[in-house]
Formats: C-alpha cells, structure tokens, sequence
C-alpha cells in the first residue's frame, strides 16, 4: 500500500476531509426548483445540490442534516428555505456555524419570490465559496485518517464472489492500517448473525450486532419483503444464509469495533456496522428506498469516500464523498466501462486474484483522497436522497 | 489460463465455478484434483472434498447450509442436495393460489 499524505482540508473540528464542497440545501420540495437552478447557473462540480422533501418534522432528517452539512468534505453550506415548511433551518444554521463553517440561509418568501430567491442564492453561494476558500487550511492526511464506507447495490451471482470479498480484502489492509471503515444493510445480513457476533470486538458488541439483525428480519417481515428469488438461485446461490454471506463478505475479516446509528459519527478506528433499520414497526416505509439513501447515511457517519459493489452495472455517484464503482461481473463491465472505476470480474476470467482486486481498491483509495476524480465524479453524478425515517432514540454508542 | 473454479476462503468445502463445467472433466483447485461428476454452471457451487449428508456447506469460511444428501468431490452443490440451516421466515406461501 502506497501511504502518500494527502493534501487535506482540516476543518476547525479538527476532521480533515478530501474534497471541499459547498453545499445548497432545499430544506423542502418547495424550494427544490430554486435551489437546482442556483446550482445550475454557479455550474461548478464543487457546489452540490442536497435537501429533504418533507414538510413535516422529523428528527432523523434534521440529525442527517447536521451531520452531512457539517461533513469533513463540505467547506460551506446555503441554506434554500421556502418559509413555511418545518425544517429548523436555524438549528441547521447554528450547528453548521458552530463547526466553523460558513453559512448563509435564502428564504424565498422573504426574498420575493423565485427569480429574486436564485439571484440572492447565487450571490449567497459566491460569497460562502470565497469563505470557504479564505478559512481553508491544507495539510497532509494519512490513509489511517480516513473513513471508507461500502454498499452493494444491482447485485448479481457475480457480486459475493468477486466484488465484495475484494472489497473484504481492502477493508482489512486498511483496518490493518489504522483507517475506519463501515459497513452497513443488516437486512442483508440475516444469516451472518452468528459469525458476525464472533468477530465482535467485546460481548457487547455481539449483544449489538445479533441485536441489529434480529430487528432487520422483523422489520423486513412486516413489510412483506420476500429476499430469495428464483433468480438468485438460478445465478447459483442455494440459502439465504449464502445470498446474505455475499454481502456480508464486504465487511472483511477483522474484528468489528461497534455499531453505529444513521447520523452517528463512527468513533474509529477499526470496522463498524452501520445499523440503518430503526426500531419498533414499519413507520415511514423501507428503511432506506434506494442506494443512494444508504450511501448518504454512510457520508452522514463521516465517511470520505464510498466503495459501491455492483453487478448489474449501477451508474450513481454522490454529493459530498466520491464513489468508486467496483464491477463484479466481466460481461458488465465491458458493457459499462466508463461508469466502473474497478474490474473486480476479471477474477472469474483468470486476469486477476482477490488480494490484486484488493490492494487496487487501496490503491485507488489513496488515488482518490489524494484529488483524483472518480468515474462517477468525472460524469457529474452527484446523486443525493433522503427521506423520512423514525430515529433511533439516544442508543448509547456500542464500540470498543 | 482461467482458473475453473475458486475457493473463497481455505477451510471452504465448496469452490465457485468460473465457468461452466462439464462432466468429466478434470480440474485443479488449489491442490485439489476434482473430476467433474454433472455440469456445474457460471456462479453455482462444486464440492472440493466428498460430503456426507448432515455436513455444514463451507462458502466464504462460513455455513450456508447442510448437505442432505452425500456429495462426491466434483459434485454439483445446490438446492437439490443441501438446504438452509437458518429457520427462514421469508418462505413464499406454498400453499398460494394455481397460476
């Protein structure tokens, strides 16, 4: 592994990010068209676009928000409010503020309506960039300081054969390192329970992972979820225990250090599980409706960059933290090659091993953090999704 | 040359078929000399060491299931010979109404 320092943003919490992006929030679909056309004009891949929806309250998407706006990646944050939804823009506002980053809030109301409210989040966005640029503090970063989220998504048969034990293998070379990464989707995981609980870092920990699993299936099981299909078993795969342990095979071999909460900083170093089901019945539908929703958990727990498995060939990227796309399927990625930063399938054609997959995701780990683009970056993916979830209520932080 | 199978993790009882097999062929897994008993597909699962029934299914160094029936070495590992150790609540109902 190449440990070439990178050339950091630290941020005046002390976290060091590797990108520096400035943020425009809709705190509510209705302020959603502004915001999108402020970003559009600026036209700069720094300035990303993220919101919530709902005009409703909800506790899980203020958390999410406090977390992404104040993100090591994201150097400044407007703030694109309609004026009568429920967001707690100040709370927003203030806890941003608090982290040292500029911040600037555009209440279309008040501003006089659309064309006024692009203008004023246009001139609001130049001016919290060139904040931004003022407050930045460059310095070196170890690949020990990073954090490295995984999801998989457009899974195949190839995917837990190829994709996600390469991930596997880098996970533990960067856990051997001194990094942090997280893993997460414990839907997937039914079956895994018991040899996850042995790789707990204490009997707490295992307490807390068999705990995440068996609260994953009873949600799943009053949606009505079904998760083995004839497809997987005709793609080879014969138990759910078997379907699960390919997603599973992302999380490595190491001891797992804890369990984290959606919006929950993951305390590093080490391996943790990101337990994105929330407690008690179905409430406001799926845990998390698609990819993107999970990979925006993850960047809301702190991590840097995003090593996203696929199979069928996903193309997302995201706001904030990077994606690199790791193709499990050959046939997939000659179809899709300019969307995949890996070609993980090339193990099943003899072009490559697990550990040589492995140690090119750490290389292109510390690629990445070091400013190259993504495939997903270099095409303007920058896909963000959240949406109503009931919190976990203040669960004390399960790790080692 | 394309490997013709890999095996996951070293205590793995199964290895995952590369291509697709064909019966009587011999292939060599990481010192195990196997001869292909039925066609094993892209993706699905070929047994490296003879399995008795009752014997957990190894796959990533961890069970996926039981054998329910013995398994020569180079025999093809499915549903038709192994089954789910986990005590599944995601069953379709069996009972369901004629298509």
């Amino acid at each position: 592994m190449k440990d070439l320092p990178i050339n950091a943003w630290l941020r005046p919490d002390g976290r060091k990010g590797i990108r520096d992006a400035i943020v425009v929030v809709y705190l509510v679909e209705c302020a959603h068209h502004v915001a999108r056309r402020i970003v559009d004009r600026i036209d700069d891949p720094r300035v990303q676009l993220i919101g919530f929806p709902g005009c409703y309250p909800n506790d899980y998407a203020l958390a999410m928000m406090k977390a992404l706006t104040t993100h090591p990646n994201v150097g400044g944050v407007v703030l694109m409010s309609l004026g009568c939804e429920s967001f707690n823009r100040e709370a927003l506002a203030s806890n941003a503020n608090a982290h040292g980053r500029p911040v600037e809030t555009v209440v279309i109301q008040q501003a006089g309506g659309t064309g006024p409210a692009i203008a004023a989040g246009i001139a609001a966005v130049e001016r919290v960039r060139a904040e931004a640029d003022a407050r930045a503090m460059r310095v070196p970063m170890a690949i020990s300081e990073l954090v490295i989220g995984t999801i998989c998504g457009g899974s195949d048969g190839t995917s837990g054969i190829t994709g996600n034990p390469a991930v596997g293998r880098a996970f533990d070379t960067l856990i051997d390192a001194g990094a942090t990464c997280v893993f997460e989707e414990t839907g997937e995981m039914i079956g895994c329970e018991g040899h996850m609980a042995s790789r707990a870092a204490t009997p707490e920990i295992a307490t807390a992972l068999i705990a995440s699993v068996q609260k994953a299936e009873a949600y799943y099981r009053a949606m009505g979820y079904g998760s083995f299909s004839p497809g997987n078993a005709e793609g080879g795969l014969s138990s759910q225990e078997e379907k699960s342990a390919g997603a599973y095979a992302k999380s490595g071999s190491r001891l797992i250090n804890g369990v984290i909460d959606p919006a929950q900083p993951v305390p590093g170093p080490g391996l943790y599980l990101l337990d994105v089901v929330p407690p008690g019945d179905p409430k406001f539908g799926f845990p998390n409706i698609v990819d993107n929703a999970e990979i925006g958990e993850l960047v809301a727990s702190g991590a840097h960059i995003n090593l996203f498995v696929t199979g069928r060939g996903s193309v997302v990227g995201s706001a904030i933290s990077p994606v690199v796309k790791i193709c499990a399927n050959p046939d997939t990625y000659r179809r899709m090659a300019d969307d995949m930063d890996v070609d993980a399938g090339r193990i099943l054609e003899g072009r490559g091993t697990l550990d040589e997959v492995g140690e090119e995701i750490v290389d292109l780990i510390a690629a990445v953090a070091g400013g190259a683009q993504t495939k997903s970056e270099a095409l303007g993916h920058c896909e963000f999704i959240l949406t109503y979830k009931a919190s976990t209520p203040s669960r004390p932080l399960v790790c080692a | 040359m394309t490997a013709a199978a890999i095996r996951l993790s070293p205590i793995d009882n199964v290895a995952v078929c590369c291509r697709r097999l064909t019966p009587g062929e011999t292939i060599t897994v990481e010192g195990y000399g196997l001869t292909v008993t039925e066609p094993v597909d892209l993706g699905h699962k070929v047994a490296v060491v003879p399995l008795k029934a009752g014997d957990k299914i190894l796959k990533y160094g961890m069970p996926i299931g039981s054998a329910t029936r013995d398994v020569p070495a180079g025999g093809w590992v499915h549903i038709h010979n192994m089954q789910s150790d986990y005590i599944s609540v995601h069953t379709r109902d069996a009972t369901g109404a004629v298509e």
